[in-house]
C-alpha cells in the first residue's frame, strides 16, 4: 500500500501537478506536527477557493479592472507556490500576462484553465492523502527520483 | 553584561496575509530554532510592534497585503523601530525588489521561501547591530560636513533635516578644519580638540545664550571667547552635541540606560557629598544648562584636586574651576540643556589646576551610558552631575591627571590634547587610561552611546584598544557612572563627535581606537548591565 502511495505521489511529480516546494514540505513534517502536509494542503485549497471566488465575481462583473483582477492574481499565485501547485501556478502567470495586455478574452480563456487545473490537483490530493493514512501513518517524505 | 548574541531563539515576526504560508514560515521558522510569532494584517503587526517595542529581533513581512502596503509596513518599522525587515514576493520582478530594497528592506526573498534562506536571517539582525554603532561615527561625520557646509541658521534649526545617513569620513571637512586651526599644538591634523574644558565653554556658552535652538555658532563663538576656534569648529561641535541630546533621549529607554542611570545617581550623590560642594552649583555637569555644573568643585574649594591626591576626589576631581561657572541648571529639554550642562567647564581653568583631568573624563565617560542623561538632566541633573564629575576619579591626580586637556589645564591651551595629558600620578594614570578612553570622550561617548543604545552582540571588546585602555576603561567606566558624567554624555552620544576628532586628539597617546571597536569596548565594559 505505501508502495502505492509512493507511486501516485511520484506521479503526481511527473506530470507537473507538484513541484520541490511539496516536497519542501513534506521535509517540515515531524512528530509534532505529523500530519502537516495534509493540513497546509487543506488550509490552501480553503483560501484559494476564496480566491477564486473574488476573481470569478469579478470576470462577472464584466468591468475588467486588469488592476484589480492581476492583484487577486498575484494573490492566489502566491498562494500556490506555498503548496508547489506547479500547472495552477503556471496558469496563474499566463492569466497575469494577459491582464498586463488588457485581454480580456485571454483572461477569461485562462481562468477557466486554471479553474480546472485547480479542481485536478484538488482531487489528486485528497485522494493521495487519503490512501497515505490508509498506508499507515508517518509515511516519511521521501524525494521523487 | 551585554547579552551574547545567538541565532536560536531569534524573535520572528512574521506578517503575510495569506494563511497557508504563514503556517509554512511559522512552521520553518520553528525549525529554524526562531521565536515565531505570526500575524496575517499588517496593521496588526504595527500594533505588536509597537506594544512591546524591543519584543522582536526581526520582521519578515508579505510585500502585498490587503490592508497596507508592504512597503509601508516596512517603512515604519525601519523607522520607529529600526529593526531589520525582510520582504517576500513571489513577483521577483528588478523594479519590486529595488523598491524594496530603498525602502530600507534588508533582504527581499522570493516565493517559494526555502529553509536555507531562513536560516540565515539572523545575519541581518546582526548586521544592522553592528551598523547601528558605525552609523552614529558616520553620522556625526556626515553632520559636520553638513554644518560646514550649510548656513548657521540652518544647522540651529534645521538640525533635525539633516540627513545624518551620511557615513562617509569628509576629508573636505577635515580640510577646512585645517585651514581654521590655527592651535599650534594640534600636529597631525589640524583637528580641534574638544577637551572638556573646551567643551565645557561651549556648554556655558549655549547655556548662556539660552538653551534653545536659537544658539547659533556665531554666538556661542563669541561667549565661548576662544581666540583659535572658529565658527566652524563650534558649528560641528553643537551639530553633534545636539544629535548627541537626541541620541540620548532615545537611549534613555534601552535597558543599558536603566543600569547606568542608577549609577549616576549614586554618584551624584557621591560626588556632592564628597567633593563638599556643597555646591549648589552641582556640576551640572550632565544636563543641566551646563551652567554651573561643575562649580562644585571649583567652588569650594577649587584647588582640592591639585595638592591633595584625593582629597576630595569628587570635587576636585570634577572640576573645580569650572564649577564656577557652571551652575547645574538642568535645563529640560535634553538637548540644548544637555549641551550646556556639560561643560560647565568651560571656565574651568581655574581651578581645575589641581584637578585630575581625569575625573571629568570619566565622568564624562561614564555618563554617556546612562540613557537617563536626558533625564537627569531635567531633573536631578544638576547634583548628579557634579557628583558624577567628582566621584569617579578618586585620582589623587594632583592634577597631574590627564585633565590637561579638559578641565583644567589652565596652564594649557584649550586646544591641549589629551596627548598632553599628564599620566604622572599613578593613579592618575589609571585614571588616565579612562580618560584616555574618555578623552576620546568623544569616543567614549560614542560606545557610551552604544552601550547604551544598542545592545550590541557580543560586542567584541576591546579588541582594537589597548589593553592598559581596555582596562582602564573599564574601571573608568565605573567611574563614569559613578561620577555621573551626565555631562558627558553629550560627548558619548555621538560617537560621531569621537571620530570626528583626530585620533591623535584624542588619546594623549597611543592610538585612536576605531570607532567601533571603541564601541564594543564600551559596550563591553561600560554599559552593559
Amino acid at each position: 500500500m505505501q508502495r502505492q502511495v509512493a507511486l501516485i505521489k511520484q506521479s503526481l511529480f511527473d506530470q507537473g501537478y507538484l513541484d520541490e516546494q511539496f516536497m519542501e514540505l513534506e521535509e517540515l513534517q515531524d512528530d509534532v506536527n505529523p500530519n502537516f502536509v495534509e493540513e497546509v494542503s487543506a488550509l490552501y485549497f480553503k483560501d484559494s477557493a476564496r480566491l477564486i471566488n473574488n476573481i470569478d465575481q469579478a470576470l462577472e462583473r464584466g468591468s475588467f479592472d486588469f488592476n484589480r483582477l492581476d492583484s487577486y492574481m498575484h494573490q492566489f499565485k502566491g498562494s500556490s507556490t506555498s503548496i508547489g501547485a506547479s500547472k495552477v501556478k503556471t496558469e496563474c502567470t499566463m492569466f497575469r500576462e494577459y491582464c498586463r495586455a488588457g485581454n480580456a478574452e485571454g483572461c477569461l480563456r485562462t481562468f477557466q484553465q486554471l479553474k480546472k487545473e485547480h479542481a485536478t490537483l484538488r482531487k489528486k490530493l485528497e485522494h493521495y492523502f487519503q490512501l497515505a493514512r490508509q498506508a499507515g501513518p508517518k509515511e516519511t517524505a521521501r524525494r521523487p527520483k | 553584561m551585554e547579552k551574547g548574541f545567538s541565532p536560536v531563539g531569534l524573535r520572528v515576526l512574521v506578517v503575510d496575509d495569506d494563511p497557508t504560508w504563514l503556517k509554512i514560515l511559522e512552521k520553518m521558522l520553528k525549525k529554524c530554532s526562531y521565536e515565531v510569532t505570526t500575524c496575517g494584517l499588517a496593521r496588526d503587526a504595527l500594533k505588536l510592534l509597537r506594544e512591546r517595542k524591543d519584543g522582536y529581533d526581526i520582521v519578515i513581512s508579505d510585500v502585498n497585503m490587503p490592508d497596507m502596503d508592504g512597503f509601508k509596513l516596512l517603512e515604519h518599522v525601519g523607522l520607529e523601530l529600526d529593526l531589520p525587515v525582510i520582504m517576500m514576493s513571489v513577483d521577483g520582478e528588478t523594479s519590486r525588489v529595488m523598491k524594496g530594497v530603498q525602502h530600507g528592506a534588508c533582504d527581499y526573498l522570493l516565493k517559494p521561501i526555502r529553509m536555507k534562506e531562513l536560516k540565515i536571517i539572523w545575519q541581518h539582525v546582526l548586521r544592522k547591530k553592528l551598523q547601528e554603532v558605525r552609523d552614529i561615527e558616520g553620522c556625526y561625520e556626515g553632520a559636520a560636513d553638513w554644518i560646514t557646509r550649510n548656513d548657521e541658521a540652518h544647522f540651529l534649526g534645521g538640525g533635525e533635516d539633516v540627513s545624518f545617513g551620511k557615513k562617509r569620513k569628509d576629508f573636505d571637512f577635515e580640510k577646512k578644519l585645517l585651514q581654521d586651526e590655527s592651535d599650534p599644538s594640534s600636529s597631525k591634523k589640524a583637528r580641534v580638540v574638544w577637551s572638556f574644558e573646551l567643551h565645557q565653554k561651549f556648554v556655558n556658552a549655549v547655556n548662556q545664550i539660552g538653551c534653545d535652538h536659537k544658539a547659533g555658532p556665531k554666538k556661542i563663538l563669541d561667549l565661548m571667547n576662544v581666540p583659535w576656534l572658529t565658527r566652524e569648529n563650534v558649528a560641528s561641535h553643537l551639530q553633534k552635541y545636539r544629535l548627541y541630546l537626541s541620541r540620548l533621549e532615545k537611549g534613555k529607554e534601552l535597558k543599558c540606560y536603566s543600569g547606568g542611570a542608577k549609577n549616576m545617581d549614586s554618584s551624584l550623590k557621591d560626588a556632592e557629598v564628597n567633593s563638599g560642594h556643597q555646591s549648589p552649583g552641582k556640576s551640572s555637569y550632565a544636563f543641566s544648562g551646563g551652567n554651573s555644573l561643575l562649580h562644585k568643585a571649583t567652588e569650594t574649594d577649587p584647588n582640592p584636586l591639585a595638592s591633595a591626591s584625593v582629597s576630595d576626589p569628587n570635587t576636585d576631581v570634577h572640576m573645580p574651576p569650572k564649577a564656577k561657572k557652571t551652575r547645574i541648571g538642568f535645563d529640560p529639554p535634553l538637548s540644548s540643556s544637555a549641551f550646556d550642562s556639560l561643560l560647565p567647564w568651560s571656565d574651568v581653568p581655574e581651578a581645575l589646576e589641581s584637578k585630575p583631568p581625569i575625573l571629568y573624563d570619566n565622568s564624562f565617560l561614564q555618563q554617556q551610558p546612562l540613557p537617563s542623561q536626558s533625564s537627569y538632566a531635567s531633573n536631578s541633573a544638576p547634583s548628579l552631575m557634579e557628583e558624577e564629575m567628582k566621584p569617579s576619579y578618586e585620582t589623587p591626580v594632583g592634577g597631574t591627571c590627564v585633565n590637561t586637556e579638559f578641565l583644567m589645564p589652565q596652564d594649557k591651551s584649550p586646544t591641549v590634547t589629551l596627548q598632553d595629558l599628564d599620566l604622572s600620578a599613578p593613579s592618575a594614570i589609571s585614571c588616565m587610561k579612562l580618560q584616555d578612553f574618555s578623552l576620546n570622550v568623544t569616543n567614549n561617548t560614542e560606545s557610551i552611546l552604544r552601550s547604551l543604545n544598542w545592545e550590541l552582540p557580543e560586542s567584541h571588546h576591546s579588541g582594537s584598544l589597548d589593553t592598559d585602555l581596555d582596562l582602564s576603561w573599564l574601571q573608568g567606566e565605573r567611574f563614569l557612572a559613578n561620577t555621573g558624567l551626565l555631562q558627558f554624555q553629550d560627548y558619548s552620544s555621538s560617537p560621531s563627535l569621537l571620530s570626528e576628532l583626530p585620533p591623535h586628539l584624542w588619546f594623549g597617546n597611543e592610538r585612536l581606537p576605531e570607532p567601533d571597536e571603541y564601541s564594543f569596548m564600551v559596550d563591553q565594559g561600560l554599559f552593559i548591565s
